[in-house]
């Protein structure tokens, strides 16, 4: 095994609000190789976004942030700001869910692109254009000569995207976040979205992290999963492994509400009941406890820490485990 | 076909409705010449990718926007045509539900005063049966009406605001809910929830819905007929079951194959080359679909397709269509 490129050491992110501390990631540990994929999955409010924030070093100004953050042999937690700008825009790079949001309105889509080239790759410009030109290209985009000239508002949702993604793959990225990056656009123009990142992943070796609701986007498309609830990460595993056997109730609950073509119309969907906790007030037993159909006993006094199922790689945190093989667990 | 319509009449019947929006001296074909029906009691589905001109059909029908040609008849009577009160009285009868819950509330109002307000409109002067019918509607929906009717809208969650949207669109008893992209803002787990609370009110209320979505797994959860919409035009009706298991066009195919699927021993299929839709502003000649078309060939440049009957009930407006 090789040594990963990204290592989150026990990293947990606090939020100073009225009405208390927000605990809005709770000691998470992973980890990810170059070239390999990790999908986060969870419910708005679980925490995932904050704990792709906290990677980054974007997390709010009061934010409290303890833990270890491992990219490529440095902490980023404790990296000078100049170092981790250099290092923010070469080598780890993300993709936001809005791109309308993350492209300046006002600046056209080459000034942009051009902008972040020359910042760290040191060309002159007419090289940058040339770069830029080829990399419109790369993602898709028709005439990209043309483009260079336009802002975002005169491209469609989809195409802003792409742009986003050139602009995140353009200084070569060894990591790559991808928050939500499909989910304000329509299905078909996800399926493009999604293919073109899986391709350009697999041509640069990068790694990469997506962010997303839907299990269903990462069932093809990442290696593992981790899946969070409430600022923990409470199920993780080979993304193989974890839809042939799903030990927590969480994640067979999270599946199970995606409404599914194969059924048929007006079946009542295995909805979860209630929602997340509060998380400015911590639960003293496990934070699924009060939606699982499954809450006995000591789910109501203690936390159930992450441990190993049948392989050391698939790990889950739950009292009274799911679909185990014999004489594993519980 | 004309004989069964006037025997067992749809509750909505719109006919060759045209809807088109100015920009600046250009024409925004929003709604291109579309017909369809709702029974009484049913649930159609209306899909399709953003632009396609859905939303508007749905505010069309309402009379939010006024069409440019064609009618909207509900219960027999056409809603093009009419204006102020009797316009005023019919709305009674007929009810939206938007996308954001969120952005559907006035945030500076309490609850109690949200969903009473149709009612206030109505005329409904008695106070007492406002707070009756506020409480009724507000229980329907899953709330406790004297805990939730005093706070303010940031207080609740998004599902939770989707459901005092729900409450106020049932206080009138309207007989016909236009559902505009209700669950698309929600989270996966929160969707079922509404989406099983949409289904009870509809069996309880005995209501007709038109329900408006891009994602066709929820269009299949709760819809009996499905029409499948294309830059302004049907491409493709029929019943629920029989649409997805044997898509008739291939816009519907590409649609369905899109969706990814909860399961990593399903490769998802490299989307072939589609591209986006072209812009309603200059909607390609003939079948409109075309551009992105792999079968398409000279005929589907120069004569649009009408949609017309390819097994009973399933309808489809397309020169090549999948066997």
């Amino acid at each position: 095994m090789s040594t990963p490129l990204l290592t989150i050491e026990d990293v947990a992110v606090e939020l100073p609000t009225p009405r208390g501390n927000l605990r809005a990631v709770d000691h998470v540990n992973l980890s990810l190789e170059a070239g390999r994929t990790l999908g986060i999955v969870g419910e708005s409010g679980c925490g995932k976004t904050m704990l792709s924030r906290a990677i980054l070093q974007l997390l709010p100004k009061k934010a409290k942030l303890t833990g270890r953050v491992m990219f490529d042999g440095q902490d980023l937690v404790r990296l000078a700001p100049e170092g981790l700008r250099r290092l923010r825009a070469r080598d780890l790079a993300v993709v936001f869910q809005d791109p309308m949001t993350s492209l300046n309105p006002v600046l056209t889509i080459g000034t942009q692109l051009m902008e972040t080239i020359q910042e760290h790759l040191e060309l002159d410009a007419p090289a940058a254009r040339k770069r830029s030109i080829e990399l419109l290209a790369a993602v898709g985009i028709p005439a990209p000569e043309q483009r260079l000239a336009q802002y975002p508002h005169q491209c469609s949702g989809g195409m802003r995207q792409r742009i986003a993604i050139a602009i995140a793959l353009s200084c070569e990225p060894k990591l790559l976040i991808a928050d939500e990056p499909t989910t304000a656009l329509d299905v078909t123009i996800q399926a493009q979205i999604l293919d073109l990142l899986a391709r350009e992943q697999r041509r640069r070796h990068m790694a990469m992290i997506i962010i997303t609701h839907d299990l269903g986007v990462v069932a093809g498309r990442a290696d593992e999963v981790a899946v969070m609830y409430a600022g923990r990460v409470v199920e993780r595993a080979p993304t193989q492994a974890l839809f042939k056997r799903m030990h927590m109730p969480y994640t067979e609950a999270l599946l199970a509400a995606i409404p599914k073509l194969e059924t048929a119309p007006h079946t009542p969907l295995p909805a979860i009941s209630g929602r997340p906790p509060d998380p400015t007030r911590p639960l003293r037993g496990c934070s699924f406890e009060p939606r699982c159909r499954y809450a006995a006993g000591r789910c109501y006094e203690a936390k159930p820490e992450l441990k190993a199922a049948e392989t050391p790689e698939h790990l889950y945190a739950c009292f009274h485990p799911i679909q185990m093989a014999e004489g594993i667990g519980a | 076909m004309m004989q069964l319509a006037v025997r067992d009449q749809p509750l909505l019947d719109v006919d060759n409705l045209v809807v088109e929006y100015g920009l600046g001296n250009k024409t925004v074909h929003a709604v291109s010449g579309v017909s369809l029906h709702v029974a009484r009691g049913e649930t159609l589905g209306l899909v399709g990718e953003s632009g396609c001109g859905k939303s508007t059909l749905g505010r069309a029908v309402l009379q939010l926007r006024r069409a440019k040609s064609g009618r909207v008849l509900f219960d027999g009577e056409d809603l093009t045509a009419m204006e102020g009160e009797a316009l005023r009285k019919m709305r009674r009868r007929v009810q939206l539900i938007f996308q954001d819950p969120i952005a559907s509330l006035n945030p500076r109002r309490r609850i109690g005063d949200i969903v009473a307000e149709p009612l206030i409109i109505a005329g409904v002067k008695d106070a007492s049966e406002r707070k009756r019918r506020v409480h009724e509607v507000l229980s329907a929906v899953g709330l406790d009406p004297d805990l939730v009717a005093g706070r303010l809208p940031h207080e609740f969650s998004g599902g939770q605001c989707q459901r005092i949207c729900i409450a106020r669109s049932l206080v009138l008893n309207p007989e016909f809910i236009v559902c505009d992209e209700p669950v698309s803002a929600l989270d996966v787990s929160i969707r079922a929830q509404i989406l099983n609370l949409l289904e009870e009110m509809k069996t309880r209320f005995g209501l007709t819905l038109l329900f408006i979505a891009h994602d066709l797994a929820v269009v299949k959860a709760v819809s009996d007929r499905v029409a499948v919409m294309y830059l302004g035009r049907l491409c493709e009706v029929g019943p629920s079951e029989q649409l997805f298991a044997k898509p008739a066009h291939p816009y519907t195919g590409l649609l369905l194959e899109a969706i990814p699927v909860p399961d990593p021993d399903v490769r998802p299929v490299e989307s072939v080359a589609i591209g986006e839709p072209p812009s309603p502003i200059a909607p390609p000649s003939g079948c409109r679909f075309r551009t992105r078309c792999p079968r398409a060939d000279q005929r589907c440049s120069t004569e649009m397709p009408e949609l017309r009957e390819v097994v009973p009930g399933q309808f489809v407006a397309c020169h090549h269509p999948l066997a």
